[in-house]
């Protein structure tokens, strides 16, 4: 056998690679937008599609499009609520009695009508303890809803909803609740179809297979038609949905794509129309390259580093005071994020309507130096060593280097970093296991309530070793206030409490940076990045290749 | 023959029961579980959870039961993806790994073998250099960087292949190349310095001197000895192509077994871990025994004991 002969599968190989070429290929894109069929990148593999366990963002992103609520999104206006299920809802004048009318023509895809019991039953799911739903506590809103979770009391008779008639559902809450409505956006409080969970193994098993492409039931304007792990989750339009004229979309294709290169690579290869993100370090490049495709837009969420103020030193508020005020935010965001990114001024991120956003952060150095000498680290002089937790990502460590260099420069402290798996990183945290830790928090309804609550004594999300009664009480005030306004203003006033403790620094406020096709219409921004997909449209013309 | 394939077998079999003891407790003892969440869950519940999964009983106690459910085939669970089996999830991924790996494989000999060959006869020409070179820079170029770079030409500049996505014979075209040119380069290397050794051996030139032509000693006196090396290569580089093509996969966004590996380390997902070791354990294993007995077919110099 000669050489020659040997490469032979090699040169065929080659040959075949370069007929590949004879023929351009069509752009994935430019198919499925003639097709009306939208292609979006979706970030990671959903672990599950159940309203009631799924915890995640892309996870949220195809539950969307599967089920609807009580309410749903509105297209353009993300502090408002549109009808979903209920086509009316009232109060009474306290807020803690609320009755929702179903619409009659609200179908399960397995030609069940939606009824009021079918809410009883989907809340009873997730607030039983066994079942293990991670966002149970957000109906603890409703009377009696913790006693049940926790065990209190098996009886669900007790919990303050019911079913007045098929057609009726009445709510009683803990506390006057104005923005109860807002709350109905999440998914934690998505029915789900009983006949379906029943069969799928029953209420309270967490493996129930309900869930599956072969066994979903939703009641959305879309129906799960595809699911290939770790390839794409494909939904088409429900022809039973009861706003089935509005859906102009002939299909939505999820890709689960992790590596956000990848996605981009992905987008600019006529893969994608939208994606979930960008490589942050590309952000300054492809404002330039990409111009309107990348959109840059605000994110209800904040960036902070939690402070043990268990520990010394950091239990002087003074010391405290001094590396929250030594810290260049807006340096941070403009030089080392380059994502748009708002520096934090405050706890409660701003687009909240009527709350006043803080102004309790900025950056003064020389106060700082003094507050911690007054504590007795003149220049730093006998700080003791102390380190920043962060959980395993090069995007948090930047962070944090920089914050290190800042208060080296403005105070003369050496502080450490180190990092942690994710899941050893979350149990560190909750076990006071540190100094200093990055976190993030990212709002579950619009309403600066979410991000305050967690920060009383005892919730299970402070993780800080903060408390203050004067805190609790304004929050406890705040829940139970008859108007929205003294509501707005008691939550003002915690945060100022809150932020004078400084048991967080806050660090900024986030957005979210994405790549989107100019064909896809109906695409506004949202602050929680929830997608009413049923006024999302694809113009149909094949645009020029802008990469 | 048999009697040493037997005994190989059942030292396998051990290996394996240990290294399954050893990651459980290694997992065990790791700080963090798959229940942690970023937000707080109450006592109650998660002792509910945890009880669900059988974490509520001692180490030792899962591990048996765990140990004899594995060895009915049954590795429990995932503990962070719904619905799904250990089980599941490995049908699912190891036939996308075993195509993406045995191409690869096969493109890896293909051009690696023959340009080693061709390296060793023509030594220190540029028949030589170059592809030794290029094999070089192969081995040090990672597929992290040929990856992108090949989709970048290919994909995104002559707009000939998809960039990613696994949907049909022309998505298998790039990951396969990136992780093929990888393997070739260590193949080419590796086939060269075998020839190289045994076209200097004694009774090559013996043959030499007796106008033995010199394709004859190529192909019938070098060859086999010098293929040794890129032999028992082979096992360890097929295991490794098929299991931890995790880059290439992330890449090309790929559903198969390496992404697989990394989630439920990242995740803490314990059966998950515990079901892929053994896999891959098993993996190495299988291609070590065969590798052995290749050597005894090839090599005259090993026997069986």
């Amino acid at each position: 056998m000669k050489i020659g002969q040997m490469l032979r599968p090699f040169i065929l190989f080659m040959m075949g690679l370069a007929l590949a070429s004879c023929g351009s290929r069509e752009r994935e894109v430019d198919k499925a937008s003639a097709e009306g069929i939208l292609l979006v990148g979706n970030g990671t593999e959903p672990k599950t599609l159940d309203p009631q366990l799924a915890t995640g963002v892309p996870e949220n992103k195809i539950i969307q499009a599967l089920i609807e609520g009580l309410v749903s999104y509105h297209p353009t206006d993300s502090t408002q609520v549109s009808p979903g299920v209920a086509e009316s809802w009232e109060s009474n004048d306290d807020y803690t009695v609320w009755t929702f009318n179903l619409r009659d023509n609200a179908r399960w895809t397995n030609g069940d009508p939606v009824r009021a019991q079918d809410f009883v039953y989907s809340w009873e799911r997730i607030l039983t303890p066994a079942l293990g739903g991670e966002y149970a506590q957000l109906l603890y809103v409703i009377k009696g809803a913790e006693a049940f979770h926790t065990g209190q009391t098996d009886q669900f008779d007790s919990v303050g909803v019911r079913a007045i008639d098929d057609k009726t559902l009445e709510v009683t809450l803990e506390g006057p609740t104005p923005f109860f409505p807002n709350m109905l956006q999440h998914y934690a409080f998505y029915p789900v179809n009983p006949t379906a969970v029943e069969a799928g193994g029953g209420m309270t098993n967490r493996q129930s297979g309900w869930s599956t492409l072969e066994n979903y039931v939703g009641n959305g304007p879309f129906v799960l038609s595809k699911w290939d792990t770790n390839q794409l989750v494909e939904v088409v339009p429900n022809p039973d949905y009861w706003d089935a004229d509005a859906v102009k979309l002939k299909g939505i294709r999820f890709y689960p794509i992790e590596n956000a290169k990848t996605e981009e690579t992905a987008y600019k290869g006529g893969r994608l129309h939208i994606t979930s993100t960008v490589p942050s370090e590309k952000i300054p490049s492809l404002k330039k390259s990409m111009g309107d495709q990348l959109r840059i837009e605000p994110y209800l969420g904040t960036y902070f580093y939690r402070i043990n103020v268990t520990r010394k030193p950091f239990d002087d508020v003074r010391v405290r005071r001094a590396l929250n005020l030594a810290i260049d935010r807006k340096l941070l965001t403009d030089r080392v994020l380059q994502g748009g990114q708002i520096p934090a001024t405050g706890f409660t991120p701003p687009g909240i309507e009527g709350f006043q956003t803080a102004d309790a952060v900025g950056f003064d150095p020389a106060e700082a130096k003094r507050l911690l000498a007054e504590a007795g680290y003149r220049d730093g002089r006998g700080f003791p060593s102390t380190e920043i937790l962060i959980n395993t990502s090069e995007a948090h460590r930047k962070i944090a280097e920089a914050i290190q260099q800042m208060w080296k420069e403005n105070l003369g402290i050496d502080v450490g970093i180190y990092n942690q798996e994710w899941k050893v990183y979350l149990d560190s945290q909750s076990k006071l296991d540190y100094d200093m830790s990055r976190s993030g928090w990212i709002a579950d309804y619009v309403h600066p309530m979410t991000f305050l609550e967690i920060f009383t004594s005892g919730n299970g999300n402070n993780d800080t070793g903060w408390a203050s009664d004067e805190y609790d009480r304004l929050i406890g005030e705040a829940r139970v206030a008859t108007t929205e306004e003294s509501r707005l203003s008691l939550l003002s006033q915690a945060e100022a409490i809150f932020m004078k403790d400084v048991p967080v620094i806050p660090i900024y406020w986030y957005t979210r940076v994405y790549l989107i096709d100019p064909r896809v219409k109906g695409w506004s921004p949202t602050l929680l990045d929830n997608r009413p997909y049923k006024g999302v449209s694809l113009e149909g013309a094949p645009a020029t290749n802008a990469s | 023959m048999f009697a040493f394939i037997a005994k190989r077998f059942i030292q396998g079999i051990f290996v394996l029961l240990a290294i399954y003891a050893v990651t459980f407790l290694l997992v065990a003892a790791t700080p963090g579980s798959p229940f942690s969440t970023e937000r707080a869950i109450q006592p109650e519940v998660l002792a509910q959870i945890e009880a669900f999964y059988g974490y509520d009983k001692p180490v030792m106690e899962r591990l048996w039961v765990s140990l004899t459910n594995a060895l009915s085939g049954e590795f429990g669970p995932s503990a962070v993806y719904a619905n799904r089996s250990v089980t599941d999830i490995i049908a699912e991924s190891f036939p996308v790994s075993i195509k993406l790996g045995s191409i690869s494989l096969l493109l890896a000999l293909i051009i690696g073998i023959p340009a080693g060959i061709l390296a060793a006869v023509k030594q220190n020409t540029w028949l030589d250099y170059i592809p030794m070179s290029s094999a070089m820079v192969g081995i040090c170029l990672p597929t992290f960087v040929m990856g992108p770079l090949l989709a970048l030409v290919f994909g995104l500049l002559l707009q000939m292949l998809p960039v990613s996505g696994w949907f049909g014979p022309e998505y298998v075209i790039l990951p396969s190349l990136t992780l093929g040119l990888y393997y070739a380069a260590y193949f080419a290397r590796l086939t060269r310095g075998g020839m190289l050794e045994m076209m200097n051996q004694d009774f090559v030139r013996t043959a030499r001197a007796k106008g033995v032509s010199e394709s004859t000693i190529v192909w019938k006196h070098c060859l086999k000895g010098g293929l040794i090396p890129a032999i028992t290569f082979l096992g360890p580089a097929l295991a490794g192509i098929i299991a931890g093509s995790f880059v290439v996969e992330t890449i090309f966004q790929i559903p198969g077994l390496g992404q697989w590996f990394v989630r439920g380390a990242l995740n803490r997902d314990d059966f998950l871990i515990l079901g892929l070791t053994v896999l891959f354990a098993s993996l190495i294993v299988v291609m070590n025994l065969l590798v052995d007995i290749a050597q005894v077919v090839l090599n005259p110099r090993v026997t069986y004991d």
